[in-house]
């Protein structure tokens, strides 16, 4: 470093002969290699850094990815309900307890309601006497047809999708939901004629 | 009859011994040298300041509030490890499990219902010990970045009791569950009911029902076994570890930020 010092190319200013000269900050490249886009250790840094974080993002990936298994061990979705002459006009609670659903038949149509409140997921009870679903979590009250009409409860409850199977049974399939302010319960599979 | 040893010989024997000075590196010697070694050398106590300012030891301005929800930690640490031993977060055993806590296992009970408490007691003091933080204007420099590491801490003991709150395996433990994880579907961008999540899902299939941050936290699309044993494992391993990191940050960051806040 030294010889920094005496280069002649930085001369200490006339006026002040006693400052010490400004020295010129060497590169960190190395001069043999300076045609090169790369220096040796800047190249290795980022190989380093990259590797590493190549590393981290995969095994990132796969632990999220395990997090959501393949095959779930919950109930199907989809079960056969019996004949329509099985029913009164009403509410069933029949396939509540397995199935989370009531089967209401009407004069016209039967449809079958996912007994899962709109608010946060509670299962609402069905009160005959006052011909409601009414949820205990927090006071949600559903009419029987399953529009909302007290309690935070936003939306009606979602029916089911509900069809005839082959042996002439009704067939409900819960993966499939029809639901109101999608103006969805006049379509084909929300419900069926009585 | 026997002579007995001179007391200030055995005295000298013992606390001059190499097992006890290997241990026990300082004397009690009361002055301020030995006093600052004594903190600094100790491994349970150099997270300490070496000096306190005489208001910080003062109960009326810290109140003792982070002090004690540290010792609650503490108390649900050694209950929780008591309990591990008996409960089995499985579908078909946790809930009996639970029964032969409280009802036939020795203590059972009260460690059951001291882990309850000072669960509550964490949650309760660490809101008190925010405002008080807030109130003396502690969470000013240099100690914004304390603050920070606190608001992760009262996240992480909210999710220790919302974790701990499945474990009993009843119908309570079950249905606060599943309210408190379907607000999970409105997570915006990872929630199938949240912000952006139709259009996400029409673009990569994702942010389904069967794939977002719902369905991640409780292994499952419903509140089932799958959850039990997730929450079980955050429970116990993931937010302890979480927690207890933090801690120690925030500790030693209360020594290196200088100590207590003064008064105004």
């Amino acid at each position: 470093m030294a010889d920094d010092v005496k280069d002649p190319a930085a001369p200490p200013a006339a006026g002040a002969p006693t400052k010490a000269p400004e020295r010129p900050i060497a590169p960190i490249t190395n001069p043999t290699h300076e045609n090169h886009i790369w220096a040796r250790r800047s190249f290795f840094g980022l190989a380093g850094w990259g590797l590493l974080s190549g590393t981290l993002g995969v095994w990132g990936t796969a632990f999220l990815r395990m997090l959501f298994p393949r095959v779930l061990f919950e109930p199907p979705s989809s079960f056969k309900a019996g004949f329509k002459g099985d029913f009164t006009v009403g509410v069933s609670e029949k396939f509540t307890p397995q199935q989370s659903v009531w089967i209401v038949k009407e004069a016209e149509q039967m449809y079958a309601l996912i007994a899962i409140c709109t608010h946060l997921g509670c299962t609402p009870r069905w009160l005959s006497l006052e011909q409601k679903f009414k949820c205990p979590c927090h006071g949600s009250g559903f009419k029987s047809n399953g529009v909302n009409f007290e309690g935070p409860a936003p939306r009606p409850l979602e029916r089911a999708k509900i069809s005839i199977a082959d042996d002439g049974q009704i067939l409900i399939d819960k993966s499939v939901q029809f639901r109101w302010e999608k103006n969805d319960w006049g379509k084909p599979g929300s419900f069926i004629p009585a | 009859m026997v002579k007995l040893p001179d007391q200030n010989e055995l005295k000298k024997q013992v606390f001059e011994s190499q097992i006890w000075r290997s241990i026990f590196r300082h004397s009690y010697q009361d002055n301020p040298r030995n006093r600052v070694l004594q903190i600094a050398s100790n491994v349970w106590l150099h997270l300490h300041p070496v000096k306190m300012q005489r208001h910080a030891i003062r109960l009326s301005y810290t109140w003792c509030a982070g002090g004690l929800t540290f010792f609650f930690f503490l108390v649900t640490v050694a209950t929780g490890v008591v309990l591990m031993f008996y409960y089995r977060p499985v579908g078909e055993y946790a809930f009996p499990d639970i029964q032969y806590l409280e009802f036939d296992v020795p203590f059972g009970m009260l460690m059951r219902n001291m882990h309850r408490w000072a669960a509550h007691g964490m949650v309760i003091l660490v809101w008190v010990h925010m405002f008080r933080v807030f109130m003396t204007g502690s969470y000013k420099p240099p100690r914004e970045f304390n603050w920070v590491v606190g608001v992760l801490l009262l996240t992480i003991t909210l999710l220790l009791s919302f974790t701990g709150y499945l474990l009993p395996w009843d119908q309570l433990s079950i249905w606060a569950v599943t309210v408190g994880s379907n607000m999970g579907r409105a997570t915006p961008m990872a929630g199938h009911q949240g912000p952006m999540a139709e259009q996400i899902a029409a673009m990569t299939g994702l942010v389904t029902p069967r794939y977002d941050a719902r369905s991640l936290l409780l292994g499952g699309t419903q509140v089932g076994p799958p959850t039990l044993l997730r929450f079980y494992v955050l429970h116990c391993i993931f937010l302890p570890m979480v927690g207890s990191a933090l801690m120690i940050l925030h500790f030693w960051r209360i020594r290196k930020d200088g100590g207590i806040s003064g008064p105004l």
